[in-house]
């Protein structure tokens, strides 16, 4: 995408530059009109987008919630400035500002807000999702490897934004299952 | 008579009062439009202190600068005074200032709304500044969301500022909106034909149009979330039915059209200075026109590509994906075509061109990014961090402030009548320039490594301190170039030399005249023959000074201009303007003493500023009657046309047709946010429901149906020659009758603030209601005007007026009453 605009753009600026030139054969209106708005206004940006969109729907089709095997089920709740975990294989189990995942499947987070709207980000591991009152986002994601991934929150809350934050700590099969006997590591 | 005793006579005529006090009674657009850009530019000034202050915060890790509650009033502030108090206040001035001029006529439709618009504004601006001056400005972002703005999270007076204050300046973007409208398609010059319009014209309309459309949504949104956090009602709570979404549908709803309505005019602008720069006429002018109104059309069906993080299905947010890409096509045409032009001509690098390249440079950019930000995939990474903010400053210093400069540049010899003579502009563009990429370049980056926006801090482990201190240092330099230009602004204002009459050769109307503009602006009117009037005649100027257009000769204390049929640009009727009054003034302390109550909770005054308003407005309307048929009035080259006050369709019609296209779209998204509640809120269905009474709604129907049909008998009659009195008094009764019903559906909503369906009907009621009270007052006030002989056979101009808000409270009201009343009787 960034090529593809820094091309567009390299254009656009030498297109610019030409124009100064003194000795332009410029031709009759019309035949302008049909180079400078039908063909380089209308044609091309329609052909780029088109094409750059169908790719995006595609991308995000793919990042969609589907009914996986093997799905692993938690909520998040958000409050000023704390999230809680809970977890659907384990209900007694809840933690704060720490979320455990297994490695390697697929994990719904069902999201929810105690107050204001507040959005789940692990950027390396996927994209932003809101909480909003009233309503249950459900975000799904997988994580490849096991690790500490660091995590925010992305909208806006009040005073005590800055540092609100939280981790993600993905386990591998076995630190999976003695988390949830409630032993964790 | 001589060009020079014209100029005496008409400007004695014209004028304001002279010093200070002039400002308080002017109506003029020439001194409205300085006054507008003016107190713009103050504001701007006051945005970018704001930003710098933020840079300040961001340079260094674990900034000591400010804390959170003073920075999120900061942000807070940068934004709501550079989107409400600098961008669209710049195109009112600007479109007020030039419009009259570009048009070939004298004034806009509505001078003493134009003074109103304007102390709305300056009243209201005020209100936010000092709000932020005693530390107690809002800071739960520009953007407002619920529930963080509401009562329970922010329980002080700071959102009541933000509510209260930015829907009083918006009463100013309205009132400039109705005024463009009105005047782009009424008063031009005999001849001007839609398609021979300057094409700043067609900007201006287009933009006014889509302020009509685009922010009555917000004006509810802040409506209701006020209601909310004074009265209780749970418009935005979740557990009591409401929804915080609905805030963001309705605030969006306004947001996304809003960044059209700020680049549009700055489109006009570069489509207006590109051509004279490189000595040619612009190069497909219809395209651009059709590019501009399908940009307009497609941005309200992109907004909900803010929320789409907000957990809306994937198809929903394919539908937005699309529109927000092909929004890309009309600009893309209207880029091309301006890159177009200057192959056509010989592009000279005059100062407004530098700009007009600045502008090419960033806004292409930003659009690029802003495509980026359209894919749903990527917007989920890059929103709500730094990357967003770089990409909306590329779009809105790139697509509004660069032009703006131009234009300023471009337009600043019309305002002083003096020539560049210092260089000081050339110096502050490439400071500006660059400063403004390398500020934002770098935000783009740091935003990409996953800053979020609206922090006020980080630590040195995040890293990125190197960036954030390159980008604060960018920051400063831009900071200095604008001082620069304002500075080079200010010595133009008052050393430079004199210039010549049409120092960049343009071809537009409003160089044909003496700068500084005279305050009747021109001596006569032309006749139109060509979209480039003064090229194909240099001498038009000379030849209007002397009076060979129309209305050359000018009567004792009258302010004459003519108004045209909207397509054609035939001579249609003769106008007559209200001179210099203090009344706007007055009228708008009121409006503002109605708008302070409620923010200081002070609710005994709310009652009497509202009487004083309708007090006001009484006098405002009644200044117009005439006692005597007015006779048919020659205007020069043989022609006689007949007076507005005869018109069937006056200008006040036009002005009411337009400002209820404005209040219709503000109870259309009324409409809207009770039936999303309905449907997508959790908490429903409500505890308790509406008792539907037949007696009730039999009756506010009866009276939707008798209102309208009498005053139409009304009309019919009075053409015949008859007095109509008992029709009016029988349509203000059938209006009271509706307003009576409204007002019974008001009492007997069930508990209003325990659940969102109660507040809602109460509103709907509260909206009916206020409409028959209107429509109840213009019918009185006709009916009065008709007992003291101010109406006759000829002077019916009022009469469609009423009739047109009588119809629109009936059909109004009888929305509400069926959304009230039928859903029980049918179940």
């Amino acid at each position: 995408m960034l090529a593809g605009a820094a091309a567009i753009f390299g254009l656009v600026m030498i297109l610019l530059v030409f124009s100064f030139r003194r000795n332009k054969n410029s031709g009759e209106e019309e035949g302008q009109i049909r180079v400078w708005i039908i063909g380089l206004g209308l044609a091309f940006p329609a052909l780029v987008l088109g094409a750059l969109l169908a790719y995006g729907l595609v991308v995000g089709e793919r990042l969609l919630p589907r009914d996986g095997v093997n799905l692993v089920q938690v909520s998040a709740q958000a409050r000023r400035w704390e999230w809680r975990f809970t977890y659907a294989d384990a209900p007694a189990l809840e933690t704060t500002g720490v979320l455990h995942i297994p490695a390697g499947r697929p994990v719904d987070i069902a999201i929810t807000t105690a107050d204001v709207i507040h959005s789940f980000w692990v950027p390396r591991l996927a994209g932003k999702l809101d909480a909003i009152p009233g309503h249950t986002n459900t975000l799904r994601l997988e994580a490849d490897a096991p690790g500490t991934y660091q995590g925010v929150s992305a909208e806006f809350s009040g005073a005590g934004y800055d540092a609100f934050a939280f981790q993600v700590v993905v386990h591998d099969e076995s630190d999976w299952a003695a988390f949830l006997q409630g032993q964790p590591e | 008579m001589r060009a020079l005793e014209r100029h005496r006579k008409l400007t004695a005529i014209w004028a304001s009062e002279t010093g200070f006090k002039g400002w308080f009674s002017t109506v003029n657009h020439n001194d409205l439009g300085r006054m507008f850009l003016f107190t713009a530019f103050f504001f701007f000034i006051i945005g970018g202190l704001l930003a710098m202050l933020i840079r300040v915060q961001l340079a260094t890790p674990n900034s000591a600068f400010a804390g959170p509650e003073i920075y999120n009033q900061i942000f807070t502030m940068h934004g709501t005074v550079m989107m409400f108090l600098f961008a669209i206040p710049t195109f009112e001035g600007l479109a007020i200032y030039l419009l009259p001029k570009l048009l070939g006529t004298r004034d806009l439709a509505f001078p003493r709304l134009t003074a109103y618009g304007f102390w709305c504004y300056a009243f209201g601006g005020t209100m936010l500044i000092v709000a932020m001056l005693f530390g107690i400005a809002p800071d739960g972002g520009w953007f407002m969301y619920p529930p963080l703005s509401s009562a329970i999270h922010s329980p002080g007076i700071n959102a009541d500022f933000w509510l209260i204050g930015i829907t009083f300046v918006e009463i100013s973007a309205i009132a400039a909106a109705v005024e463009i409208t009105v005047s782009v398609l009424k008063y031009r010059a005999p001849g001007m034909s839609l398609e021979k319009m300057p094409i700043f014209a067609w900007y201006a309309l287009i933009t006014a149009l889509m302020i009509l459309t685009g922010f009555p949504p917000l004006i509810l949104g802040s409506v209701l979330l006020e209601l909310e956090r004074a009265f209780g009602l749970p418009f935005f709570q979740a557990d009591l039915g409401g929804d915080s979404l609905l805030w963001q549908h309705l605030f969006w709803l306004f947001g996304h059209p809003e960044v059209y309505i700020i680049f549009l005019p700055a489109a006009g602008v570069i489509s207006t200075v590109l051509p004279v720069m490189c000595r040619t006429t612009l190069l497909g002018y219809g395209w651009i026109v059709s590019a501009a109104l399908a940009l307009a059309f497609l941005s309200f069906g992109l907004w909900v590509h803010h929320m789409f993080t907000t957990g809306i299905p994937h198809l929903g947010l394919a539908f937005f994906s699309a529109a927000s890409t092909l929004v890309a096509v009309p600009t893309g045409v209207q880029i091309f075509a301006w890159i177009g032009t200057m192959w056509k001509g010989r592009p000279e690098l005059h100062l407004p061109m530098l700009h007009i390249l600045g502008f090419f440079v960033t806004f292409v950019i930003g659009g690029l990014t802003g495509v980026m930000v359209a894919v749903v995939p990527f917007d989920w990474q890059a929103h709500d961090t730094a990357f967003i903010t770089a990409h909306l400053h590329y779009v809105l210093f790139g697509g509004f402030v660069f032009p703006i400069f131009a234009g300023i540049y471009y337009w600043l010899p019309h305002f002083t009548g003096r020539q560049q003579f210092f260089r000081l502009g050339e110096l502050a563009f490439a400071l500006v320039f660059v400063g403004f990429h390398v500020t934002f370049l770098a935000m783009h980056w740091v935003g990409l490594l996953g800053q979020r926006r609206r922090i006020s801090g980080y630590t040195p482990e995040d890293g990125w301190s190197v960036i954030n201190l390159i980008s604060s240092v960018g920051s400063f330099i831009l900071a200095i170039g604008i001082a620069m230009i304002l500075i080079d602004v200010l010595l133009h204002i008052f050393t430079a030399r004199r210039s010549c009459r049409n120092p960049w050769n343009a071809t537009t109307l409003e160089w044909a005249m003496i700068t500084p503009a005279p305050a009747y602006t021109f001596a006569s009117l032309p006749l139109i023959s060509c979209r480039d009037p003064l090229g194909r005649e240099p001498a038009l100027a000379t030849a209007l000074a002397r009076g060979e257009g129309y209305l050359g000769v000018p009567r004792e204390g009258l302010r004459e201009t003519l108004a045209v049929d909207s397509a054609s640009g035939r001579p249609e009727m003769h106008v007559l303007y209200p001179a210099n009054t203090r009344l706007p003034i007055v009228m708008s302390a009121v409006t503002g003493l109605f708008f302070l109550s409620l923010l200081l909770k002070f609710y005994w005054t709310v009652p009497l500023a509202l009487v004083g308003v309708i007090i006001l407005a009484w006098r405002w309307v009644w200044s117009l009657g005439l006692r005597d048929d007015p006779a048919m009035q020659p205007v020069g080259h043989d022609l006689t046309l007949p007076s507005a006050a005869t018109a069937e369709r006056a200008p006040g019609w036009w002005g009411s047709v337009f400002l209820l296209t404005a209040n219709g779209t503000f109870f259309g998204a009324l409409l809207f946010g009770f039936a999303f509640l309905w449907t997508v809120a959790p908490g429903w269905p409500p505890p308790v429901w509406f008792k539907p009474s037949v007696l009730e709604f039999a009756l506010g129907v009866a009276g939707a149906v008798i209102a309208p049909l009498a005053m139409r008998r009304a009309i019919r009659k009075n053409r015949a020659g008859d007095t109509p009195f008992s029709n009016v008094l029988i349509a203000l009764f059938g209006i009271a009758v509706l307003g009576i019903t409204c007002a019974a559906l008001m009492m007997r909503a069930p508990a209003p603030t325990s659940h969102a369906y109660g507040a809602t009907l109460l509103v709907l009621g509260g909206y009916g209601l206020f409409h028959a009270t209107v429509a109840a007052l213009m019918s009185g006030f006709l009916a009065t005007q008709m007992r003291l002989g101010f109406t006759s056979a000829k002077r019916r101009a009022a009469f469609p007026i009423v009739a047109l808000w009588v119809k629109y409270a009936s059909i109004t009201g009888l929305i509400i009453l069926s959304a009230a009343h039928l859903p029980g009787m049918l179940s």
